[in-house]
C-alpha cells in the first residue's frame, strides 16, 4: 500500500505540488472563491487550444513543441491582414482561421524539417527557431510593410507609414465574437454537466466491469472516487453559498467550450488511427519502427504540421478572447506558458493526454492569478508574486526535464 | 532455374572503400530447409544478410555485385520493407519491439488492421481506425502456432526477456506468405530452456515449408537444428556442409583455423606462475554490448595476456572495467592491494594504463596536438612536464616537446610536427599516439584494447613489435585484447578466451585451432572426439571456391563412425 502511494507521488510531484500551491496562495491571498473561479474559467477557455496543440509531438517522441510559436504567428499575421481588410464578426475569425491554416502547415513542414535534422536537440532547437521566426516577423510587419508591400491604414500602421502599430486592436465585432455567440451563466446550467459527467462514468464503470480486462478493479475505484467527487461538487453547488456566487458569477462561453470538446476529440480520435499508433511507435523507437517500415521523418512532419495548426487556432481562440494583441510580442511566451500549463497536469516530454491539459491549465492559471495577490496581500507588493510566478513557470519546466532525463537513464532495459 | 530453391544467391561480391567483405558468396536454399551460417565477427555474415533485405548501407556504397534469385526469379531487393513483401523475415538479435506497446501491437506493428472512417475516406488511409478486435484475433493465432500462452493485451516490457524473443518469431510468422526467415544470434541472451523451445520451434516453422537461416556462434544448437552449415571466414565461403556429414569439432576448427604458421606463433617463456600482479575476482562490468558477468583472471608479472572472444561476449569490458569507465563490481587486487573501483584517476596512479579501443572518443583528443595528447595523461598522473613559478604551476612546453618529439621517432609517427592536430592523422598513427600517451605515464601493467583495429598492415607490425619489445626490455606487463586471434598468437604467452561474460579458458598461443573455436563458441567438446585426421570424407561437401584444401583436411569422427557401422 506504501509502495503504491509512493508510486503515486512519485509519478505526480508536480502536479500535487501545485494542487499544495494553489491551496496555499488562495488562503493567503483572500480572495473569494468566485473571482477566482470565474477568472481560471475563463483562461481555460481561451488557453486549451495552445496546450492541446502539445499532445502529439510528446506522442510521437519529439518532446514539448515550443515550435507552436510559429503557429501563433501566422494566426497574428492573419489577424493583421484580416483586421485591415475590416472584416467583421465571426466571419472574420472564419477567414483568420482559413489564412493561418494553409500558413501553419508550411511553418509546421518547415518545422518539421529541421526537427528531423536535428533529432534529439528538438525542445533547444524549437525555442531557437521561435526566436529566430520572431526576427524574420518584425522584419515583415515592422520593415518591409509599407515600403516593398504597400499598405495604407491609418489605424494598424504607424504614423510614417512603415510598420504595424505596437499594439493591435481589433474591430469592435471581432473582440469575443465567438465567446459572445452564446453564453450561459454557470448557475443555471452546471447540473447539466454534473449531471453528464456522472452518466458519461456510469456508463465507463458498467462497461469495465462487463469487459473484465486486467486490472479493471483498479480502474473502477478511480472511476468510483471520481463519481464521488462529482456527488461532493453537486452538493456544494446545491447548499454551500460561496460556491453558489461563484456558479452565478461565471458566465460559460458556449462556443469555446463546443470547440475545446471537439479539439480535445480530434487529437484524441487522430491518436486513435493508423496515424496514431505511428505516433506512439517512432515515440517509442525510431528504430523499431523504421526497421518495421514507418516512415520515421515523414510522420514527424506530420506531427509537427498538426501541432503548428492547432496552436495556430488556439491563438485565434486566445487572441479573440483579449480582443487585442501584441504585434511584436504576443506570440513569445505562447509556448512557455503552454508547456508549463502541460507539465504541471503531470505530463511529461514522454507521456501527455488531453486530460492532464486541462487539469494543467486549470492548476497553472489559478496559480497565476493568485500569486500576485498572494503576494500583495503577504508583502503588500503585487510585484512579488509576479517574481514568484515567472519563477515558477520555469522552475515547472525545468523540474520536469530534469525528472525526465532521470527516469530516462534508470529504463534502459528493451 | 528453378531446381525448388527459395533462395539462390550467386557470386556475391560486396566492397567497403576498396575493403572486400563478401568475396564470392553462394548460397542455396530449399523451402522447409534449415540452414546455419557461421563465423567468427567479420566474416561477411551481417553483410550477406544485409545485401538480401536490402539495406540502406548497402546501397550507400556502391551496391553489390552478384545474383540474388528469390523464389525463382532474380530480384533486386532495394530495402528492408520490400524484403518483408516479398515474403523475407528476420528476427533480431536485439528485440525490434516496443516496449510500451501490447503483444498484439507488436506483431501488427504497422501491418495493423485498418477500418475506414469518415475521416480516412477524406484525408486517406493513415486516419483510418484500427480493427482491434481482429488483431487480437490474429495475434493471438500466432502464439498459439508457437505454443505460447500469453494475453495478448499485455504490454511487451512486463514479460521476461526470453519471451520477447517469442514475440518477434510470432510477428515474422503472423505476416502471410512468409518463405524465409532469418535468425540472427536469436539464443543470444536466453536461457538454456528457453533456448532449446526456441529451437523447437524453428524446426517447426521449418516443417511448415518456411526456410530458415540460422545465424549463430553455438555450434550446439547449430548441430542440434540445422539441416546445412555453411562456414564464412574473411568474406569467403570456407564449405557448406550437411549436418550428418559433420561436428562441433570440425566447425569450430573451420570457423577459427587459417593455418597459422608455426614461425608466428610466439615462443614459449617460462614465466613464474606464483607473481601475480594483478588477481581480478568475479569481475561484473555494465558495459553496454560488452557486460562482464563474473570474471575471473590472474595475471602474472612480466607476461603479455591477450584477452580473446567474440565481439559482444564482453573481452571488452574486462579493461573497460578495471580501469573504471564502466561501472563495475568484483574485487581486484594490484601488487596484492585492492585497486579503487570506478575511479579511473585512482587506477592510473597505480602505474596501470590503458589504451582504449575508442581512439576518437576515449583515446585521443582530435582537436589538441600530438604533443598535448601525449602528455595529457602523464601531466595528471605522473606530475610531469610541469614548471613552478611562484605560486603558479604551469606547463613546461619545452621538455614536453622533446619527449614528443622522442616518441614520434621511437614509433614512426608520420606527422608534419608535434604540433599537428591529430585529428589530421591516418588511424595508424592516432593509435601510435595512443600508445605513447599511455607509455608517458610509465605503467607498470598497461592495457591495451584492440590496438589494430582499423589500422594499415605497416603500422600493424609497427605496434605490436613495440608491444613485445616494451614488454621484454622494460618488463611491462601487457594484457592485450584483440578480435583478430592471430595477432594475439604472435605476441602473447597465454590467451584468455572470455565467453558469455566469463572466463572460458586460458590457452598457449600453440594449442590447435579446434580449442580456440569451441571455447570461442562456447561449446563442449563430445568425448569420444578425436584430432586423427581420416583420409575420405562424405561427397556432399560442396567446396568453398577459394580454399577447397581445407574441407578436406578436417577430421570428421562423424562420418568415419558411421561408416563403421
Amino acid at each position: 500500500m506504501t509502495g503504491q502511494i509512493k508510486k503515486i507521488w512519485k509519478e505526480n510531484v508536480v502536479t500535487l505540488v501545485f494542487i499544495v500551491l494553489c491551496l496555499l496562495g488562495f488562503a493567503a491571498s483572500g480572495q473569494t472563491f468566485s473571482y477566482v473561479f470565474s477568472e481560471v474559467s475563463s483562461r481555460l477557455f481561451r488557453n486549451f487550444g495552445l496546450v492541446f496543440s502539445l499532445v502529439i509531438p510528446v506522442i510521437a517522441g519529439i518532446g514539448l513543441n515550443f515550435g507552436i510559436v510559429l503557429g501563433a504567428m501566422a494566426a497574428q499575421a492573419a489577424f493583421i491582414f484580416v483586421t485591415h481588410w475590416r472584416f467583421q464578426g465571426v466571419a472574420a475569425l472564419v477567414l483568420v482561421a482559413l489564412i493561418s491554416t494553409p500558413l501553419s502547415i508550411l511553418f509546421g513542414w518547415l518545422l518539421g524539417k529541421l526537427f528531423n535534422k536535428t533529432k534529439g536537440q528538438e525542445m533547444i532547437t524549437g525555442m531557437i527557431t521561435g526566436f529566430f521566426a520572431n526576427g524574420i516577423y518584425q522584419l515583415f510587419f515592422l520593415v518591409l510593410i509599407g515600403t516593398l508591400i504597400p499598405m495604407k491604414d491609418d489605424r494598424i500602421m504607424i504614423y510614417n507609414g512603415i510598420g504595424i502599430k505596437d499594439t493591435l486592436k481589433f474591430e469592435d465585432s471581432v473582440a469575443n465574437a465567438l465567446d459572445n455567440i452564446w453564453k450561459v451563466r454557470l448557475d443555471r446550467i452546471y447540473w447539466v454537466f454534473v449531471l453528464l459527467g456522472m452518466v458519461c462514468l456510469g456508463i465507463l464503470i458498467w462497461k469495465t466491469r462487463e469487459e473484465k480486462a486486467p486490472g479493471y478493479r483498479n480502474r473502477l475505484a478511480v472511476y468510483g472516487a471520481w463519481e464521488a467527487a462529482l456527488l461532493v461538487v453537486l452538493a456544494l453547488c446545491l447548499w454551500n453559498g460561496d460556491v453558489q456566487m461563484a456558479l452565478k458569477f461565471t458566465s460559460i462561453p458556449m462556443v469555446p467550450l463546443i470547440l475545446m470538446v471537439l479539439m480535445g476529440l480530434m487529437v484524441n480520435i487522430v491518436l486513435k488511427t493508423k496515424l496514431g499508433q505511428d505516433f506512439r511507435a517512432i515515440g517509442t523507437s525510431q528504430k523499431v519502427a523504421a526497421a518495421s517500415g514507418i516512415d520515421v521523418d515523414r510522420t514527424r512532419i506530420v506531427a509537427i504540421i498538426l501541432s503548428t495548426i492547432l496552436a495556430a487556432w488556439g491563438q485565434i481562440i486566445f487572441l479573440q478572447n483579449i480582443g487585442n494583441f501584441n504585434t511584436y510580442s504576443s506570440h513569445e511566451k505562447v509556448s512557455l506558458f503552454a508547456v508549463a500549463a502541460i507539465l504541471v497536469g503531470g505530463a511529461s516530454t514522454r507521456k501527455a493526454t488531453v486530460k492532464q491539459c486541462i487539469i494543467g491549465i486549470i492548476l497553472f492559471h489559478t496559480l497565476f492569478v493568485i500569486a500576485p495577490l498572494a503576494g500583495k496581500a503577504l508583502l503588500n507588493d503585487a510585484a512579488y508574486g509576479e517574481y514568484f510566478r515567472e519563477a515558477i513557470s520555469y522552475g515547472v519546466i525545468t523540474l520536469s526535464l530534469v525528472l525526465h532525463i532521470s527516469s530516462r537513464k534508470k529504463g534502459k532495459r528493451v | 532455374m528453378d531446381d525448388g530453391y527459395i533462395l539462390q544467391m550467386e557470386d556475391i561480391e560486396k566492397e567497403y572503400y576498396g575493403n572486400r567483405v563478401l568475396k564470392g558468396i553462394s548460397l542455396k536454399l530449399k523451402p522447409g530447409e534449415i540452414m546455419a551460417l557461421v563465423g567468427e565477427n567479420g566474416a561477411g555474415k551481417s553483410t550477406l544478410m544485409n545485401v538480401l533485405f536490402g539495406m540502406e548501407q548497402i546501397r550507400n556504397t556502391g551496391g553489390f555485385r552478384g545474383r540474388v534469385i528469390f523464389d525463382g526469379e532474380e530480384t533486386h531487393i532495394t530495402s528492408p520493407r520490400e524484403a518483408m513483401e516479398r515474403g523475407i523475415g528476420m528476427v533480431h538479435q536485439e528485440f525490434m519491439l516496443l516496449p510500451g506497446f501490447t503483444i498484439t501491437e507488436n506483431i501488427k506493428l504497422n501491418r495493423e488492421i485498418l477500418k475506414p472512417n469518415l475521416l480516412s475516406r477524406v484525408f486517406g488511409k493513415r486516419l483510418s481506425g484500427l480493427d482491434h478486435g481482429t488483431m487480437k484475433a490474429d495475434a493471438s493465432r500466432s502464439l498459439d502456432r508457437i505454443g505460447l500462452e500469453l494475453a495478448e493485451n499485455e504490454t511487451v516490457d512486463g514479460l521476461p526477456v526470453g519471451f520477447m524473443q517469442f514475440v518477434e518469431i510470432a510477428r515474422e510468422i503472423d505476416k502471410t506468405n512468409m518463405k524465409l526467415i532469418v535468425f540472427d544470434e536469436p539464443t543470444a541472451v536466453l536461457t538454456e530452456i528457453e533456448a532449446q523451445k526456441l529451437l523447437d520451434t524453428i524446426e517447426m516453422i521449418s516443417r511448415e515449408g518456411v526456410a530458415v537461416i540460422f545465424i549463430s556462434h553455438k555450434l550446439d544448437e547449430i548441430m542440434q537444428v540445422s539441416d546445412t552449415v555453411m562456414v564464412m571466414r574473411d568474406g569467403e565461403n570456407v564449405c557448406t556442409l550437411r549436418k550428418e556429414d559433420t561436428s562441433v569439432g570440425q566447425l569450430a576448427e573451420l570457423m577459427v583455423g587459417r593455418g597459422v604458421d608455426a614461425g608466428s606463433i610466439a615462443q614459449k617463456r617460462s614465466l613464474d606462475n606464483d607473481d601475480i600482479l594483478l588477481s581480478i575476482r568475479n569481475l561484473q562490468v555494465d558495459m553496454p554490448g560488452e557486460g562482464v558477468k563474473g570474471l575471473s583472471l590472474d595475471v602474472r608479472r612480466g607476461e603479455i595476456l591477450g584477452l580473446g572472444g567474440l565481439a559482444g561476449q564482453g573481452k571488452i569490458g574486462v579493461s573497460n572495467g578495471v580501469l573504471g569507465i564502466y561501472p563495475t563490481e568484483g574485487e581486484i587486487l594490484f601488487e596484492g592491494e585492492p585497486l579503487p573501483m570506478n575511479h579511473p584517476l585512482g587506477v592510473l596512479k597505480k602505474r596501470i594504463a590503458f589504451v582504449s579501443e575508442d581512439r576518437k572518443n576515449v583515446g585521443l583528443i582530435l582537436e589538441a596536438s600530438i604533443e598535448e595528447n601525449i602528455a595529457v595523461g602523464a601531466l595528471r598522473v605522473n606530475d610531469r612536464f610541469l614548471k613552478k613559478t611562484g605560486p603558479f604551476t604551469q606547463i613546461n612546453g619545452k621538455e614536453r616537446r622533446k619527449h614528443a618529439e622522442q616518441m614520434v621517432q621511437d614509433f614512426q609517427i608520420k606527422c608534419v610536427s608535434t604540433r599537428q592536430k591529430v585529428g589530421d592523422l591516418s588511424g595508424g598513427n592516432q593509435q601510435k599516439v595512443c600508445m605513447a600517451k599511455a607509455l608517458t605515464m610509465e605503467p607498470k601493467l598497461l592495457f591495451v584494447s584492440e590496438p589494430t583495429r582499423g589500422i594499415d598492415i605497416g603500422a600493424k607490425e609497427v605496434l605490436l613489435d613495440y608491444l613485445v619489445k616494451l614488454n621484454r626490455e622494460q618488463g611491462v606487463t601487457i594484457v592485450m585484447t584483440s578480435s583478430e586471434l592471430k595477432e594475439l598468437r604472435s605476441v602473447c604467452d597465454r590467451i584468455a578466451i572470455v565467453t558469455g561474460g566469463k572466463l572460458e579458458g586460458i590457452l598457449e598461443p600453440d594449442s590447435p585451432d579446434l580449442e580456440f573455436g569451441l571455447m570461442m563458441s562456447g561449446a563442449r567438446m563430445e568425448q569420444e572426439f578425436s584430432t586423427e585426421p581420416v583420409e575420405n570424407r562424405g561427397e556432399s561437401v560442396e567446396k568453398g571456391p577459394d580454399t577447397p584444401e581445407t574441407c578436406g583436411k578436417i577430421p570428421d569422427h562423424d562420418t568415419e563412425r558411421r561408416r563403421q557401422e
